[in-house]
């Protein structure tokens, strides 16, 4: 089964600058959760605190649990490389490996572990994925070319593609979409639509009307004040949060009057 | 871990997060047993220090991934055998540096004495004297190449930035710029050579000569320095100070180099330190006299790296002179290294505290 | 405000107004500094061609004893080449492991100060380094030649005898020492530019930080840690005092690396014969800085090609 992701108390520092501060949620297995705010007010920051990706930034660190199937994520005897694949990512920019070809780039999760894979179940797992991110009709005859050489929303596609490629508990997503045109992001938007019923999902948008979309719970994330640390105002399933929010300011940010 | 299984996707369990891992100390105590273990095989057998601590370093470079392996599994022992492997380069770097910095100290700092800073060469035979020649030289011929190249290197810099901006004229300045910074030193001196044989006769000796050679190594080093440094500097600035109504030279005196002024001092000192310790171009023609002269147009000069050179070559009719000679050598060696590294600290805090932010 | 034309930003309208005299001498001088450096690399290229022309008539004693300059300068090529292959086959591997420490490994502040210990390593004088190899360094490395002469003397390279420490092999060390913080300082760049997002991308597939630095870094990397280590190449070639102080040189061409019968280097044989280099040898002597001056500029241009090579495909 997909996995559900509890989140309690967490703090997130970089330095001593505290980023964000006190988060509680819990993230429902097999569904969307979209976290939106403004910008700088950490949401991004929290995705990435899911699969221990802030860590890559030198300085950042966190307080708090982040639990996932009675797994505390930040326990010191946890491996972050195990964490990261289970709980995959794809990023804001289309990040391909500019020097592999498509169906390196599909496997480059997979080959780090590098157990003999013989060619055929390979090539399964390649053409699985593809069609998985909607991308196999597109690329099955030029399976061996650059990467590099797709359109953007066909190269975030084989991003996704690459990530469930090692058949991951949760998909992060940080605003996939928006390095896209519109037809890209419908295209990625229905995907999401169709992966969440084998994937906990988890995306950050700047786009509202995304959120309202494809999520199916959203939690609404703002800074207290300038300077202030950000923090998490609501969290709450979709249709409440667009149509009847608890919080003026939630209401406010949705309703376009600030952000 | 995290096998591919594909038929049974939608009733996958989590897999366990906590790998088996080393302790945090884990590496520490690999160190410690590999060094002690070494130590041991190094007394039974009557090694020196210098096989203890390589063959610890092997044992290390084994005990560890072979632990991690063991506990963690293969793709960690491989991380942390290429991390051994990577911070032991840096070991490895290391210890020329060391080891000069190490061995000039011991062995120059016997040679200081009054006599040493406050006397020349001329007359003595082996033993005595001191090395007043060939710094006031290094000085004198140092002094004059900077003249001639700091100001010609920020001019071609500023012609490249400002004036240039890609046209023929600056691609063409731009790649001599680039073949002059490969000239081999001797090549420059035999150039300074070649020029003052026309002009002189055979075998001439110049100081001014070798400062004109020094000016060829240098020109390259500072006009590559000034011009990242122009290029830092944001056209918001100059498109400023143009709204002004300043005309174009006085946007440049005025705005873009005291702007740039840090940066450009310190590429200009690291470009005095890296041609005061140049020996091959001074060696061809400015040549090795045994006092002081202080006129650059008449004559050679003696300088600090060519007179550890030929201190260090020439050899004596004496066991003793030998001896003296190579302490004045070492002497000689421990100044240089003393007016190098003066300058690159120097340049080092002028960049620190005048720099612009330039982003890492 | 009107009346300054020049405020325009635009270079072409500013060139086509009347220039103020400031303007004009200030920009002659930049031009002047430009064609300055022009003559000078024009000068070096005419003054070691013209003084090099004797050198091709020379043979006997006015080529020290060789028959014609070809065959003087070609054992000298040789041992030039040979040392700085020694010196990039040691640096290399080292530059590439100090880069990576400095730009992946060490913690950033820490990673500043180390980069700055390693600039030091290019600070020191050559003629110190020479110094240290001739009376230091060849006595370490001395009993590390009889051991490989004992067992590996089966090896062309290994051959000996052993006599002395300063032989070519020290040479190349010393050599190594003094092009590695060029490397470092170049790969170091290179590494630091990998895109982050690319890294990212590694990491979140879970790989290791050697992985990581496989699967994004070295890919993207690739001709920018060539180029540099063909400007250290440059660096290496043209070395001279460091190869004077080191070698017992006689002018053999050999692959034997620790025997006392060591090639010279073209540099190294300048500086050491210079003195009493009269009449058609003086020539002879220069010819040979011309061919370094020509190897080290197609070794150098081939660099920096690779280098801008390498940008444009990013």
């Amino acid at each position: 089964m997909a996995k559900s992701i509890d989140v309690s108390d967490l703090n997130i520092y970089y330095g001593n600058f505290l980023a964000v501060e006190g988060v509680n949620m819990t993230i429902k297995a097999r569904q969307v959760t979209a976290f939106i705010g403004p910008s700088g007010c950490g949401k991004s920051t929290v995705l990435r605190t899911l699969n221990r990706m802030h860590e890559v930034i030198p300085g950042a660190r966190v307080e708090g649990k982040v639990v996932v199937d009675g797994q505390s994520l930040y326990d010191p005897t946890v491996d972050p490389v195990a964490v990261r694949r289970q709980i995959g990512m794809v990023f804001q920019r289309p990040n391909p490996f500019p020097t592999m070809s498509i169906y390196d780039n599909v496997l480059a999760g997979n080959k780090l572990n590098a157990k003999r894979m013989k060619r055929a179940e390979a090539d399964d797992i390649v053409e699985s994925s593809l069609k998985g991110a909607n991308l196999w009709n597109e690329v099955k005859d030029r399976l061996d070319r650059p990467g590099m050489g797709l359109s953007g929303g066909q190269q975030q596609r084989l991003c996704i593609a690459r990530a469930i490629a090692v058949r991951p508990q949760v998909l992060l997503m940080d605003e996939p979409c928006s390095a896209l045109d519109p037809i890209s992001t419908a295209a990625i938007e229905d995907l999401i639509h169709e992966l969440k019923s084998e994937y906990t999902i988890v995306i950050v948008t700047h786009n509202m009307q995304q959120a309202a979309r494809v999520s199916d719970e959203t939690g609404f994330f703002n800074l207290k004040a300038t300077g202030e640390p950000g923090h998490l105002v609501e969290f709450n399933p979709t249709k409440k949060m667009f149509s009847n929010p608890d919080n003026e300011a939630t209401e406010a940010y949705i309703s376009g009057r600030f952000g | 871990m995290a096998d591919l299984d594909k038929t049974a996707s939608l009733d996958r369990d989590l897999q366990p997060l906590t790998n088996p891992q080393l302790p945090a100390i884990g590496p520490v105590l690999a160190a410690v047993v590999a060094w002690g273990a070494a130590g041991l095989v190094a007394l039974l057998l009557g090694w020196n220090i210098a096989g203890w601590l390589v063959l610890g370093w092997v044992a290390f470079i084994v005990v560890l991934p072979a632990w991690s392996s063991a506990v963690e599994g293969k793709r960690s022992a491989i991380d942390r055998l290429v991390t051994s492997l990577v911070w032991s380069t840096f070991v490895i770097a290391m210890l020329p540096l060391i080891a000069v910095s190490w061995t000039v100290i011991e062995r120059g700092a016997p040679a200081f004495s009054v006599e040493f800073f406050t006397s020349d060469q001329s007359g003595v035979i082996g033993v005595g004297g001191g090395i007043l020649h060939a710094v006031i030289g290094t000085l004198v011929i140092t002094l004059i190449a900077t003249l001639i190249s700091v100001p010609v290197g920020i001019m071609a810099a500023v012609y490249l930035v400002e004036y240039g901006k890609g046209n023929r004229m600056s691609r063409i300045l731009t790649f001599l710029v680039d073949v002059m910074t490969g000239i081999p030193s001797i090549v420059a001196g035999l150039f300074a050579l070649a020029l003052f044989t026309l002009l002189l006769g055979p075998l001439p000796r110049l100081a001014i000569g070798g400062s004109i050679a020094l000016s060829v190594l240098m020109i390259p080093i500072v006009v590559r320095s000034t011009e990242e440094m122009l290029k830092l500097v944001s056209n918001e600035l100059r498109e400023g100070a143009y709204a002004l109504g300043v005309p174009k030279w006085r946007t440049i005196t005025k705005v873009v180099i005291p702007t740039a002024l840090g940066g450009i001092v310190t590429g200009a000192t690291l470009a005095v330190a890296r041609v005061a310790g140049e020996t091959a171009p001074l060696l061809l023609i400015a040549g090795t006299l045994r006092s002081v002269n202080w006129n650059p147009f008449e004559g050679g000069m003696a300088t600090l790296p060519v007179l550890i050179f030929s201190e260090a070559t020439k050899g004596g009719a004496k066991p003793e002179y030998v001896a003296a000679q190579l302490e004045r050598a070492w002497g000689a060696a421990l100044v240089l290294i003393i007016i190098v590294m003066g300058l690159n600290l120097l340049a080092r805090v002028v960049g620190a505290y005048f720099s612009p932010k330039t982003g890492r | 405000m009107s009346t300054s034309t020049e405020a325009e930003p635009q270079e072409q309208a500013a060139e086509r107004t009347p220039r103020r005299r400031g303007d004009a001498v200030f920009s002659g001088a930049a031009l002047g500094a430009g064609v300055l450096i022009m003559l000078a690399l024009a000068g070096v290229a005419i003054f070691l061609v013209v003084e090099s022309v004797p050198a091709l008539s020379a043979s006997g004693d006015q080529a020290y004893g060789a028959d014609n300059i070809v065959v003087y300068i070609w054992p000298l090529l040789y041992g030039t080449i040979l040392a700085a292959i020694i010196a990039l086959l040691i640096a290399t591997p080292l530059a590439v492991g100090v880069a990576l420490v400095i730009s992946h490994y060490a913690p950033r502040k820490i990673a500043r100060f180390l980069g700055y210990v390693i600039d030091l390593l290019a600070a020191v004088p050559s003629v110190v380094y020479g110094l240290w190899g001739r009376e230091t360094l060849q006595g370490w490395v001395f009993p590390i030649y009889q051991w490989l002469h004992d067992n590996l003397g089966f090896l062309p390279f290994f051959k000996g005898p052993v006599t002395t420490g300063r032989t070519i092999l020290t040479a190349g060390l010393v050599l190594a020492v003094m092009v590695l913080p060029i490397i470092t300082a170049l790969c170091r760049e290179v590494f630091a530019q990998t895109p982050v997002m690319h890294q990212e991308a590694a990491l979140a597939l879970g790989a290791t930080r050697w992985e990581m630095i496989r699967m994004a870094v070295f890919p993207y990397s690739r001709s920018g840690v060539v180029s540099s280590v063909m400007l250290g190449l440059g660096r290496a070639l043209g070395e001279t005092m460091a190869v004077a102080l080191v070698l017992s040189a006689s002018g053999v061409i050999t692959i034997n690396l620790i025997s006392s019968q060591n090639p010279s280097t073209i540099a190294a044989n300048i500086a050491l014969n210079y003195a009493n280099a009269s009449g058609t040898k003086a020539n002879v002597l220069i010819a040979g800085g011309l061919v370094l001056f020509v190897v080290t500029f197609a070794v150098n241009f081939l660099g920096r090609w690779l280098a801008t090579r390498g940008q444009v495909k990013e």
